[in-house]
């Protein structure tokens, strides 16, 4: 069904409406470099989508109602559900989620262009008929599309514990992966260059899909546990690209504006991530670091742990004066950052010094700690990165570990054979004492021994990080 | 001097070949331009977020991201056959929810780091 809309604005005014929404989009992006200007930085973004979603259904004329408001209004409640409903533990799986959306969004787009193409007597191959911008912008849009879509799947798979193999069948391997960029690359020719009747198209274009989704698989399921944040940020800057590209087909220039300051949003995220483990790009997505270094770790026993209960770590804590938290994704496991905030409230209230220090790659993905803390009240005044927090240690009293593992290993200072040799990390041990919150000896992701657990000054507290602390809490109060 | 008026001769012909291979090419050289500044911009504002703010920038940049959308609201319009506007409604209802709950979860989010200094403990 169609239904005549007033055609109010004309193709020529609406530039002037995504000028205004680019702007909006940059000046809210300048605003989140704040913590205080941030909110209002996410509402002028919004605004900004808001003028140019607005002002396209007024360019629009007859559409089909049903397609658009249907779609509209869908869309809408899907939304308000997720975010309303999502646990603050589970950020990064719905970013994840979010990110495959919008790079589907954008494959069907740039697919829709082509159905329109075909629909149109399009006896010809699309480089020819259309142009060679046009075909070439359309492979890509499908391409990163599909890509971004099956590969934030997975890597959503991954966080929510659903996924675990670092294979799916023979998807996985580097060579696999080599033979399926190639059948993409023929597709693409094939789709872009050569089909040119009706069911033609329809085959190059389905195959072409399909095989990019194959890929994006092939690409993200070898990645897995601690690499999450470098894969995410990828994954965002995909989904800003495929916009981008989508802008190519469209010749629109708001897309092609939006579209790549994601990109740019989501390369630098995924640069800092590669640097605070000390590893290039390529390495993360085509090494396997795991595999390299489980032999190496496993014949490392640990012979002088000292374990300490809740009873036993409460006195030290008593007379401390500083202490310094670092928290891992053990802690967003555990869920036990309101324990954590239980816990600095107290040690607080008799005087003592409480800082956080938290590693760029701690969690599941970039800031993940941060939003963690402040959602259990946190200040934000006292959350240090590793720079900031470092020269601190010295002169604390207790540095208390929980959940986290690689992230203040010593070997990576010490010792030039570790794999993550020369990656920064949080040097606590240099602290008076150290509690470490976990629930066993097990290796972290990078499968290596951690002598932090084995030094003079540590104290490991096993157990569950929330009811750990929930035990201290009661204790320290007792005392 | 003579290898600069060869240059400049040969920038001519281009440029008359371009005209004269009429207005198929002006976009993507447009688009291009739009590209690399926008991509400028974007390593200039993003590189000064502190790293408390990266969760939200990220679900921001995401939901801005959506802006797909607005090509995906033209497949519902005329000259697409119902392939097209069957793959426009499934973009249409995707950008959204990515747009939708995208700025949601991020105001959600920035709100909470905006409580300090208000009421406490509540």
């Amino acid at each position: 069904m169609s239904t005549p809309l007033a055609l109010v604005v004309s193709a020529h005014t609406i530039e002037f409406v995504y000028m205004a929404a680019a702007l909006l989009f940059i000046f809210g992006l300048k605003r989140l470099s704040g913590v205080r200007t941030a909110r209002s930085g996410n509402a002028f973004a919004t605004l900004g989508m808001a003028l140019a979603v607005g002002g396209t259904l007024f360019l629009l004329g007859e559409v089909s109602l049903f397609v658009l408001v249907g779609g509209l209004a869908v869309g809408t409640i899907l939304g308000i559900l997720l975010a309303t409903r999502v646990q603050m533990t589970e950020m990064p799986e719905l970013v994840a989620f979010f990110n495959g959306l919008g790079g589907a969004a954008s494959a069907c787009v740039a697919l829709s262009e082509v159905a329109r193409y075909v629909g149109l007597g399009g006896g010809t191959t699309l480089a020819t008929g259309g142009s060679l911008e046009f075909a070439n912008a359309i492979l890509v849009s499908i391409l990163i599309g599909s890509v971004t879509l099956s590969g934030s799947f997975v890597a959503y798979g991954k966080l929510s514990g659903k996924i675990k193999d670092n294979r799916l069948g023979p998807i996985g391997s580097q060579g696999v992966n080599m033979l399926l960029a190639l059948v993409v690359l023929a597709f693409g020719i094939w789709a872009g260059y050569s089909a040119d009747g009706g069911l033609g198209f329809f085959a190059a274009f389905a195959l072409l899909t399909l095989a990019s989704l194959v890929l994006g698989i092939g690409l993200t399921v070898p990645i897995g546990g601690a690499d999450m944040p470098v894969v995410i940020s990828l994954l965002n800057s995909y989904s800003g690209l495929a916009a981008c590209a989508t802008g190519f087909v469209l010749e629109n220039n708001l897309l092609i504006t939006a579209g790549s300051l994601v990109g740019a949003s989501g390369l630098i995220l995924t640069q800092i991530m590669c640097k605070a483990m000390n590893r290039s790009l390529t390495n993360v997505l085509f090494a396997t670091f795991g595999e390299e270094s489980s032999t190496a770790g496993k014949n490392d026993e640990y012979t002088s742990v000292k374990a300490a209960t809740a009873e036993d770590a409460a006195p030290i804590l008593d007379v401390a004066t500083s202490v310094v938290f670092v928290p891992g994704y053990g802690m967003a496991v555990a869920q036990a950052q309101h324990k954590v905030r239980e816990l600095a409230s107290l040690l607080e209230a008799k005087g003592c010094k409480v800082s956080y220090g938290i590693h760029p790659v701690a969690g599941r993905m970039p800031g993940h700690m941060n939003v963690l803390l402040a959602e259990a009240d946190v200040p934000y005044e006292q959350l240090f990165d590793l720079d900031q927090i470092n020269g601190e240690f010295q002169n604390t009293d207790v540095a208390i570990v929980v959940g986290a593992n690689d992230v203040c290993n010593p070997a990576a200072n010490d010792d030039p054979k570790s794999p993550i040799a020369g990656m920064p990390v949080l040097k606590v041990w240099e602290a008076q004492t150290v509690f470490v919150v976990k629930r066993s000896l097990s290796p972290g992701y990078a499968g290596i021994k951690n002598d932090l657990f084995e030094a003079d000054n540590t104290l490991m507290c096993f157990g569950d990080g929330k009811q750990f602390l929930e035990d201290l809490i009661a204790e320290l109060k007792d005392l | 001097m003579i290898s600069l008026a060869i240059l400049q001769d040969a920038a001519q012909a281009a440029t008359e070949q371009a005209e004269a291979a009429g207005a198929a090419s002006p976009y993507i050289i447009m688009g291009l331009w739009v590209l690399f500044l926008a991509i400028f911009v974007g390593f200039e504002l993003i590189t000064k977020v502190p790293p408390t703010l990266h969760t939200p920038l990220m679900s921001g940049a995401n939901a801005i991201s959506g802006i797909t959308l607005v090509g995906a609201l033209f497949c519902a319009g005329v000259g697409y056959p119902f392939l097209g506007k069957l793959l426009g409604f499934l973009a249409i209802v995707m950008a959204t929810t990515n747009v939708v709950g995208g700025f949601l979860v991020t105001d959600r989010m920035l709100r909470m780091f905006g409580q300090r200094g208000k009421k406490k403990g509540a």
